[in-house]
């Protein structure tokens, strides 16, 4: 399968990217690692006519302690966060998550800012940045703009992200040695979530239970009142609002939501 | 490069440590630019959406699928294919040679791809466990050989004794697995408490 032909460049800075976002509007497209939007583009489900490569920007690859926060750049690689030693110690949650993401080959590709823009409600990073409270650093021509990730989403593909605004930055609270769990319900090795659930520190996001990632908001506010882990889990699918696809249903989904967060929370429980 | 925006681009790509240039279209993938550029052919498209790892080569040392990556994406980088593995057709690179050792082929389509991906398996975790090298070969399929005689290529490469390695791994995995000894999901749980 062959994308459609289009005008390649590669910027060599973030500011070279947005002038070229800014000068070529919805003609072009933001190429990071590849891997959700090549597959697009073979399919021809997508044929943007300019596509700008950020994928080798080192400004936009690095992992490092600012404060309280772990600032991740948007270019940084799944394989990247799965190895890095200091989301190893300080934000365990988010180096396991990448871990589970597609297959080695995907990761060494693959990039959070992509992930997170691609806004896909199968993802698993955009629940676990969810779950994280982290922030998303979104840049454009107009100057930045911090947006919390709970306030990113609004819907299946689509998020806040003007059309001119690359993600630059992603930035995440120290979680260090708060209890943590992900569970991701796959039927076959390599597949995505059919649901996936990731907890930190009594906040729990939801992979593919509705348009968008979400936070199990019910569950969470049982906790915070003291329920137990079995009563908070009951509620996990409060506000949700699964599909039915081929892998299964949204009834079939809602009680693994219900079931993998309590084995999450009993897990990050210890 | 330049910040115009090109309909073709001049790449320059090191393979197998040979420089190659060629002006080629931005849509171009690296595997037709290794297979129809180049006419090196050992490099496989399988499915063609980067499900079956057949496509797999290193670039800067990394496994990627390069049915996904265009060749101007690795403009400037070094790829390294099945051809450019071992020094010569006697003396083989260590996991070709464990491939054909732990009889670890048999219609041999994903060969080339599996073990590229293994290589860079081994890169990144020299001694792996049986658990870590299925999982770190979890995008490769194979049609013929139940994967099992992969393993122990994988393993064996890694300088482990296959058996050694198979025998303990199998009390490892049983302590993971849920009552009754039945096989855990393929799907993931990790945690702080785990
Ligand atoms: C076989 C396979 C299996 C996979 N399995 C999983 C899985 O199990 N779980 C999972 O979560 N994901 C999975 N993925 C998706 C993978 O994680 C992608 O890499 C990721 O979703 C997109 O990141 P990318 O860097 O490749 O983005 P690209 O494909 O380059 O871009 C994706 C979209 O985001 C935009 N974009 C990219 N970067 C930025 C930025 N910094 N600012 C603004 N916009 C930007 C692009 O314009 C495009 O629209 C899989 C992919 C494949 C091919
Ligand atoms: S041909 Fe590339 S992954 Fe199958
Ligand atoms: S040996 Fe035939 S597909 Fe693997």
């Amino acid at each position: 399968m062959i994308p459609v032909a289009f005008s390649y460049a590669r910027p060599d800075s973030v500011d070279g990217a947005l002038a070229l976002l800014a000068e070529h509007g919805e003609d072009a497209t933001i190429l990071a690692g590849g891997h959700s939007l090549l597959p697009v583009m073979k399919l021809r489900l997508g044929a943007p006519e300019v596509v700008i490569d950020i994928g080798r920007l080192p400004e936009l690859r690095y992992i490092r302690v600012q404060g309280d926060e772990v600032a991740i750049g948007a270019g940084t690689r799944h394989r990247d966060l799965e190895a890095s030693d200091v989301l190893g110690s300080d934000v365990p949650l988010l180096a396991a998550v990448a871990r589970t993401v597609g297959d080695p080959q995907v990761r060494h590709r693959g990039t959070i800012g992509g992930s997170l823009a691609h806004a896909d409600p199968a993802s698993d990073l955009p629940a676990a940045v969810l779950a994280l409270d982290a922030t998303i650093v979104l840049r454009s021509p107009r100057g930045e703009r911090q947006v919390p990730a709970t306030g990113f989403y609004t819907g299946m593909f689509s998020s806040v992200k003007e059309p001119d605004e690359l993600i630059v930055e992603i930035r995440v609270p120290r979680t260090g040695s708060a209890g943590w769990a992900y569970e991701k319900f796959t039927r076959r090795a390599n597949d995505w979530a059919i649901v996936g659930v990731a907890v930190v520190d009594g906040r729990v996001g939801l992979v593919n239970m509705g348009a968008s990632p979400l936070r199990a908001s019910a569950t969470e506010a049982a906790l915070a009142d003291g329920a137990s882990i079995d009563e908070a889990a009951a509620l996990a699918d409060q506000g949700t609002d699964p599909q039915t696809d081929v892998s299964a249903t949204a009834e079939y989904r809602r009680h693994l939501a219900r079931l993998l967060t309590r084995r999450a929370l009993t897990t990050a429980a210890g | 490069m330049t910040i115009s925006v090109n309909t073709s681009v001049k790449v320059g790509i090191t393979v197998n440590g040979e420089e190659t240039t060629a002006d080629v279209e931005p849509r171009l993938l690296l595997v037709h630019y290794l297979r129809d550029v180049l006419g090196l052919k050992a490099t496989n498209v399988g499915c063609d959406t980067t499900s079956c790892g057949a496509c797999t080569v290193l670039v800067d040392g990394e496994s990627v699928k390069s049915c996904t990556v265009l060749a101007v994406q690795a403009d400037g980088q070094s790829v390294t294919t099945m051809e450019g593995l071992s020094p010569n057709s006697t003396e083989l690179h260590p996991m070709a040679a464990a491939f054909r050792a732990e009889h670890g082929l048999q219609c041999g389509f994903c060969t080339p791809g599996m073990v590229m991906a293994a290589v860079s398996l081994l890169e990144e975790n020299p001694t792996p466990t049986e658990r870590e090298v299925r999982e770190g070969l979890e995008g490769n399929l194979c049609r013929c050989t139940g994967y099992h005689n992969i393993v122990r290529a994988v393993l064996s490469a890694s300088g482990q004794n296959p058996d050694a390695v198979q025998t303990t791994s199998v009390d490892a995995d049983a302590d993971q697995s849920p009552a009754g000894g039945v096989e855990s999901a393929p799907g993931f749980s990790t945690g702080s408490g785990a």
